[in-house]
């Protein structure tokens, strides 16, 4: 081999180790779509299935960013489907009663809606932030208390059943398609640029990695550490109500137990894109990218009907514990295969 | 038999291609204190784990009673007679003392079932040995550093030691502790038990050692009698450079006190402390580990408040609440701990720098990169950061290369006072020296600095004034001009 290629290597190398969860992530993609492309060709890739895919994402994507955030601190946000449930509830409950027996609002109401939502959402995290960062509650105890209590707050809100009866005018708005780009995936797209802007354009973003580095050394350089953390928690209190608001227009009705299995598939994602459990480590694009993979195994997965969908937790739960592991390997750099020993000898 | 107990001849050994140990030898008496010296990273830690059985030589020879060992485990290593006390001391928080003592030969006889009874007797029979006195069902986890030691060092004796290796035993001790370490290291001496003391401490291998090694960089630079060794030739061996004492005398003083405290009080940690400090002036505040020294310099940097008494800034009273506060009032605190308060290891060299001034970097709202990276740039070069990319993780650096970012992050955000608690624990000679030096540039560039430390002769050189405290109370204040370690340990103690 000449020089010139080993270099091209190295660096082909050292690009490769330095992200390396995110080029695992795109070759795990690509061979997934190699894959349906090879078996269910016809089937997966039609305008509709990526348009569907596209509207539902955004459901768990959005919880996923929150989730993510909370993360990158070191924390953890097990709250996120409670927070978008009541916010779904609270939200259905109000249209129902601006609409009235008509069923259908002006677009007016929904802007305010939204606004309503997003206030919600920054209510509901703060708490949570309130709970961590001032009383030192354990995130994972914390946010746990608070998932079940606004998902109790929602049963008492509806009784246990489901809400459908309320302006349509809703749902017909969120499920609709600009340019063929459905909405959903619009709003999660501005969401994700304006938390892409804050974590890699502003102060917040790096204050965030050296935070959930360490606490300690946060507190004795100066930062403020209580500050930040009901931040980060707030956040993802705002990613959990607008993915609730999703949901809403995509089931056109709310209920308290929604979405149950979004708690572990957010984990899922976070640590899948490359977020370290332990904090201080972790890339917005990482996720992003774990979003869709996610919806796209789930989407495939669906195509072949042999496949029934109650494998679907075995699979998330396989999953999950590949990552890790492959994490752990990674990351002590050891590698599956024994290397040939080196042989390094006094000269 | 020969003449020694242990030899290690021509010892090489390779860490994929990288040499760490270069033909080094070492030749220990028996029933000798043998001093094993070095930077970090000069091989002494490796030797250790070759002779414990953790790592394997690639070539060289090592005897043990005059018998040549082809391949050492750590199993063969303890039934020989060879044990190691690392500086965590390998011994498990949550059980009791007795526990502790007795869980190896539990395990060497490999017995299931738990006799209590034998238990407390082999324990008994371990402590008893150096005189230690201890409750054996206390949990280990609520002793102190020195008393975990002893438990440590019982434990070693337990398996007919012959050659106890201790790795920088007194790192975590105070002086006293130290004391008490030494007195049971002579008992055991006497007991016809070699020790092989691994330390980069001066003082302490004058006082222990009866002879010394020193390696530098993986090779051997000198060994011989303690006796004719003396500072200079120390500094020496261990750095390969020669070092100039530069007493630190202040050029020129600021006409009012910069930082003026009165009667500082925080109930159980110190109480009516008043000092001030002029711009121009190092003041050094040294005490025992339980004088409040810490307590002190936490609460100057709003970490735990003081709650009585005042603290003017340029004449002017300040509620330093937060060290937010006492960032605004520009002080900087360079804290004890390194590794859990100083630094974010993972983290790049140049986040650790700017962390602190983040906010002062930024264009309406948005961080300014070239203004960050210039500025990183700007401080590594200063400081003499040696690292080839300052994206590197903070924890590739040595630990003089790390308090360097530790200062740099504060000089980034040009404070008028520095408070330097314990600022060269852990750093190498060379850059202790360098450290120094930088602090006494700063003092004449105008600045007011703070060194709190219990390395006596790192304040008598480097300070003008010292403020001595002994259980939470002003002990004494005196000049350091001509001063001796002395007069300062009988204010001390």
């Amino acid at each position: 081999m000449n020089e010139r290629q080993t270099q091209a290597g190295l660096r082909i190398k050292s690009a490769y180790m330095r992200d390396r969860h995110l080029w695992r992530l795109i070759i795990i993609m690509l061979l997934w779509f190699i894959f349906m492309a090879v078996t269910r060709f016809s089937k997966f890739y039609t305008v509709v299935n990526f348009q569907t895919m596209f509207a539902q994402f955004p459901e768990f994507g959005l919880m996923s960013l929150g989730v993510m955030v909370c993360m990158i601190t070191g924390g953890i946000d097990l709250s996120t489907v409670g927070i978008a449930n009541v916010t779904a509830i609270s939200t259905a409950l109000l249209m129902q009663h601006i609409g009235g027996d008509s069923r259908h609002i002006s677009v007016f109401w929904v802007v305010v809606v939204f606004l309503l939502a997003i206030v919600v959402g920054m209510i509901a995290g703060g708490l949570n932030g309130m709970l961590v960062a001032k009383l030192h509650i354990p995130p994972i105890l914390a946010t746990l208390g608070m998932g079940e209590l606004f998902t109790g707050i929602g049963i008492v809100l509806t009784n246990g059943s489901a809400i459908s009866d309320f302006p349509t005018t809703y749902a017909f708005a969120v499920n609709n398609r600009v340019l063929g780009i459905p909405v959903q995936f619009l709003i999660f797209a501005a969401a994700a640029v304006i938390l892409s802007f804050m974590l890699i354009k502003t102060t917040y973003g790096k204050k965030l990695i050296l935070l959930g580095t360490s606490q300690n050394v946060a507190k004795y350089s100066g930062l403020k550490v209580d500050m930040i953390l009901i931040k980060t928690y707030l956040i993802s209190g705002v990613c959990s109500a607008l993915g609730g608001m999703i949901m809403l227009a995509n089931y056109n009705s709310a209920r308290a137990d929604y979405g149950s299995n979004y708690t572990l598939q957010c984990i899922l994602i976070v640590v899948l894109g490359g977020v370290s459990p332990n904090g201080g480590k972790g890339k917005i694009s990482g996720v992003l990218l774990a979003i869709f993979l996610v919806r796209a195994l789930e989407t495939g997965l669906n195509r072949f009907p042999q496949i029934s969908s109650y494998y679907v937790s075995l699979i998330w739960g396989a999953v999950l514990l590949l990552v890790m592991v492959l994490n752990y390997f990674t990351e002590n750099d050891i590698s599956l295969f024994k290397k040939k020993p080196n042989n390094f000898h006094a000269d | 038999m020969s003449e020694y107990l242990f030899r290690a001849i021509d010892i090489h050994k390779y860490f994929a291609g990288v040499r760490a140990l270069d033909g080094v030898s070492l030749e220990i008496k028996p029933g000798e204190i043998h001093c094993l010296a070095g930077e970090n990273g000069c091989g002494k830690s490796t030797l250790i784990k070759i002779i414990s059985g953790v790592y394997q030589r690639d070539s060289g020879i090592i005897e043990f009673e005059g018998e040549q060992l082809k391949k050492i485990t750590p199993i063969d290593a303890i039934k020989r007679g060879i044990q190691v006390i690392y500086q965590d001391f390998s011994i498990f928080p949550n059980l009791t003392v007795m526990e502790n003592l007795a869980i190896n030969s539990q395990l060497v006889e490999n017995k299931r079932l738990v006799n209590w009874k034998h238990m407390r007797e082999t324990a008994r029979t371990a402590i008893e040995r150096i005189g230690f006195k201890v409750d054996l069902d206390v949990t280990l986890g609520t002793l102190s550093v020195a008393e975990k030691q002893m438990v440590a060092i019982c434990r070693a004796l337990m398996f007919n030691a012959k050659l106890i290796i201790m790795d920088e035993p007194t790192t975590a001790l105070t002086k006293k502790e130290v004391k008490a370490l030494f007195k049971v290291i002579l008992q055991l001496k006497e007991q016809g038990i070699s020790i092989l003391f691994v330390s980069h401490k001066l003082d302490e291998v004058f006082e222990i050692s009866e002879r010394f090694t020193v390696f530098r960089s993986g090779k051997l630079i000198a060994t011989g009698n303690t006796k004719e060794l003396d500072d200079k030739k120390f500094s020496y061996y261990m750095t390969g450079r020669e070092f100039e004492v530069r007493s630190f005398v202040p050029d020129k003083l600021s006409e009012k006190p910069i930082l003026e405290v009165d009667n500082l009080s925080l109930p159980g940690s110190f109480e009516k402390i008043s000092f001030s400090v002029k711009g121009g002036e190092i003041l050094g505040i040294t005490g025992l580990l339980d004088s409040g020294r810490t307590e002190l310099a936490l609460a100057l940097f709003g970490i735990h408040p003081a709650k009585e008494g005042e603290i003017r800034i340029h004449g002017r009273a300040v509620k330093i609440s937060s060290p937010q506060k006492a960032i605004q009032n520009k002080i900087g605190f360079v804290p004890e701990d390194r590794l859990s308060e100083g630094l974010f290891l993972p983290q790049s060299i140049g986040d650790n720098i700017i962390i602190s001034e983040i906010d002062h970097l930024k264009k309406s709202g948005i961080m300014d990169k070239k203004k960050c990276r210039d500025e990183i740039l700007h401080w590594v070069k200063e400081m003499a950061i040696a690292t080839p990319d300052p994206e590197n993780a903070a924890s590739t650096l040595s630990g003089g290369n790390q308090q360097r970012v530790v200062l740099a992050k504060w000089l980034a955000c040009s404070p008028d006072i520095l408070i330097l608690n314990g600022p060269t624990v852990g750093v190498d000679i060379g850059s202790k020296h360098d450290i120094h030096g930088i602090l006494q540039e700063l003092a004449n560039k105008g600045m007011a600095i703070i060194i709190i430390s219990d390395d006596l002769p790192e304040v008598i050189e480097n300070c003008s004034r010292l403020l001595i405290l002994k259980g939470g109370k002003e002990s004494g204040k005196m000049s350091t001009h001509e001063i001796t370690e002395k007069m300062i340990l009988d204010k001390m103690m």
